[in-house]
């Protein structure tokens, strides 16, 4: 019998949209049975929310003080006593998921694929490696639970409207308290969130500094855009580093992708793939970024992009 | 012989993982049949990220932190190529697990393992990931199997007594813990910038040590392994148009929908 158990993002109050990206993932693999688990201080908000998403069957919900920030080594012994029944256990592909699901998969002794991008059947996906430029599809042994990561760029959320049971459950498990956590410095921003953004602006070291990056921000907010930046304009200390699109930064697919002073390295292309149309601003029309934008304008950014932004505006 | 020092290091050895890896310089080819990614006559380097990891022990060890870096790797005899640039970097000896087989992260963390039964290192520094699976999973299996903390993605490691205070690069921004060591820390891209080799460096690597050790040497338990049955180039994206203006920028994005 296939019955996966997902493991929920969340950041103590708010369901990360990971969450229901591997839902739709979990709900490729046929006749599946979906539980998810919420590991929470006070999971009870978590858990009505993970409830209402379809093709949830039940939710899992375990409350404990030591789950109040998640830490992997804290959280992987709580999963793997929950794991028992399961034929499968599927988190995201983000440095939450990326970072606990391994430490689980060792625990139960099996390898573990990660960055599912496609199901082929319960226990044959197509990931990709060598940063997206091949891409492989493997086979997990029958006769082991599949531990997997979920690349969550490749899917969209799963509708809600669901109504899953919940369940609270108390786990037995040995809580280790050799790793402790200090403390989360993010900027926060009242912009879209770039993960999960319809639309995103990104600037490149052609900004040439931290002052020039509001000519991105600017255009950003006509367009109701979330804000990414290159490697190397985060390298320049021109923007922080959650805001890196690439390959070691975030994989993102909105709708729409607009790349601005970003010559178009392999890493950042990587980052970006699933955009659905990608428009470059490069004054070099040589650029790598125009062999796969969709649209593309040779000009200066510094012409081009409050022009734009007016245009817009108007 | 060692200088004397007025303090003693806060960790006697620091074990740092090598992986041989294509270039990163190089565009990987599948090969037309589909079995594989084509590594004939390719240029093979250290991977990238645990170049960074190596950087940061050596760092540590100079502040006078640590006494020995130790750099490890498995695979093929080929594999003493990048553990002789570790040793040309700075590291002071190396291990080489000997194997041809193609290895997989649960076995390289039950590899790691054992050998750090042998070491005994107070930290264990690893890339976050491999540029060539893309995996980054191999760090955090061995803290698992070695029941000790791991802090991945690291930025920023301080070593304090019998503890690191690590700073990771998360989705969200920097986060901040404090783990007990030993631990595993896997290194992120911003952590440092790796020293380059110079020439009598290179000259002075060849005389330290390296020891080979057959893989079975090591009696271990054999993983299940994943299968990776074929192998493909990503779909192509259409080819794109060029506009001229701005005016032509907003007519093509309206023409979409986007605007």
């Amino acid at each position: 019998m296939t019955r996966i158990l997902l493991i929920a993002e969340h950041d103590g109050s708010t369901l990360n949209l990971s969450t229901a990206k591997c839902v739709t993932c979990a709900s490729e693999i046929p006749d599946a049975e979906i539980h998810v688990a919420v590991f929470a201080e006070d999971g009870v908000n978590l858990a009505s929310e993970i409830a209402g998403l379809t093709a949830v069957d039940k939710v899992i919900q375990v409350d404990n003080p030591a789950n109040s920030y998640p830490v992997a080594a804290v959280l992987a012994p709580q999963i793997v006593a929950l794991a028992e029944g399961y034929s499968h256990i599927f988190g995201p592909s983000t440095t939450f998921g990326k970072d606990l699901i391994p430490r689980v998969a060792a625990l139960l002794g099996v390898n573990q694929i990660s960055d599912i991008m496609s199901v082929l059947g319960s226990h044959s996906f197509k990931r990709p490696i060598y940063a997206g430029n091949v891409i492989v599809t493997v086979e997990a042994p029958a006769d082991q639970p599949v531990i997997a990561t979920v690349r969550t760029a490749s899917y969209a959320s799963i509708a809600e409207g669901g109504s899953a049971s919940i369940e609270a459950a108390a786990v037995d498990a040995d809580i280790p308290g050799h790793t402790r956590f200090i403390e989360l410095k993010s900027g926060k921003s009242d912009r879209p969130d770039l993960q999960t953004a319809d639309k995103v602006v990104s600037g490149g070291r052609a900004l040439g500094n931290e002052e020039n990056f509001n000519l991105i921000y600017k255009l950003a907010d006509a367009l109701g855009a979330g804000v990414g930046a290159s490697r190397a304009a985060v390298d320049a200390g021109y923007v922080p580093n959650e805001m890196q699109v690439g390959q070691t930064g975030k994989i993102i697919a909105p709708e729409l992708y607009i790349a601005i002073g970003i010559s178009g390295a392999i890493q950042h292309l990587t980052g970006i793939k699933d955009a659905g149309t990608i428009v470059a601003i490069n004054k070099d029309e040589e650029a790598p970024i125009f062999e796969v934008a969709d649209i593309g304008l040779v000009g200066d950014l510094f012409d081009v992009v409050p022009e734009l932004e007016a245009a817009i505006n108007s | 012989m060692r200088p004397v020092r007025a303090w003693s290091p806060l960790v006697e050895k620091i074990l740092v993982g090598l992986k041989r890896v294509v270039d990163y310089n190089v565009r990987v080819r599948v090969r037309s049949d589909g079995s594989g990614v084509e590594t004939d006559g390719v240029k093979m380097s250290i991977n990238p990220f645990d170049e960074i990891a190596l950087e940061e022990a050596l760092r540590i060890k100079e502040r006078g932190e640590a006494n020995e870096v130790i750099v490890i790797s498995i695979g093929s005899s080929a594999t003493q190529q990048q553990l002789r640039t570790g040793l040309a970097m700075g590291a002071d000896r190396a291990i080489l697990v000997e194997t041809d087989a193609a290895s997989d992260p649960l076995t390289n963390a039950r590899i790691l393992l054992e050998i750090i039964k042998r070491e005994e290192p107070g930290l264990v520094l690893l890339g976050k990931q491999a540029i060539d699976d893309d995996n980054s999973q191999t760090g955090q299996m061995l803290a698992a199997l070695w029941d000790r903390p791991q802090a991945t993605f690291a930025s920023g490691i301080v070593l304090e007594g019998s503890k690191a205070k690590v700073t990771r690069e998360v989705d969200v921004g920097l986060e901040s813990i404090e783990v007990d060591l030993p631990a595993v820390v896997t290194t992120d891209l911003r952590l440092n910038e790796p020293r380059y080799v110079k020439l009598p460096d290179i000259m002075k690597a060849k005389k330290k040590p390296l020891d080979q050790i057959p893989l079975a040497d090591l009696k271990l338990e054999a993983s299940t392994r994943i299968d990776e049955t074929a192998f493909a180039p990503p779909e192509e994206r259409q080819k794109g148009i060029m506009v001229d203006n701005v005016a032509g920028l907003v007519a093509a994005l309206k023409d979409k929908g986007l605007l």
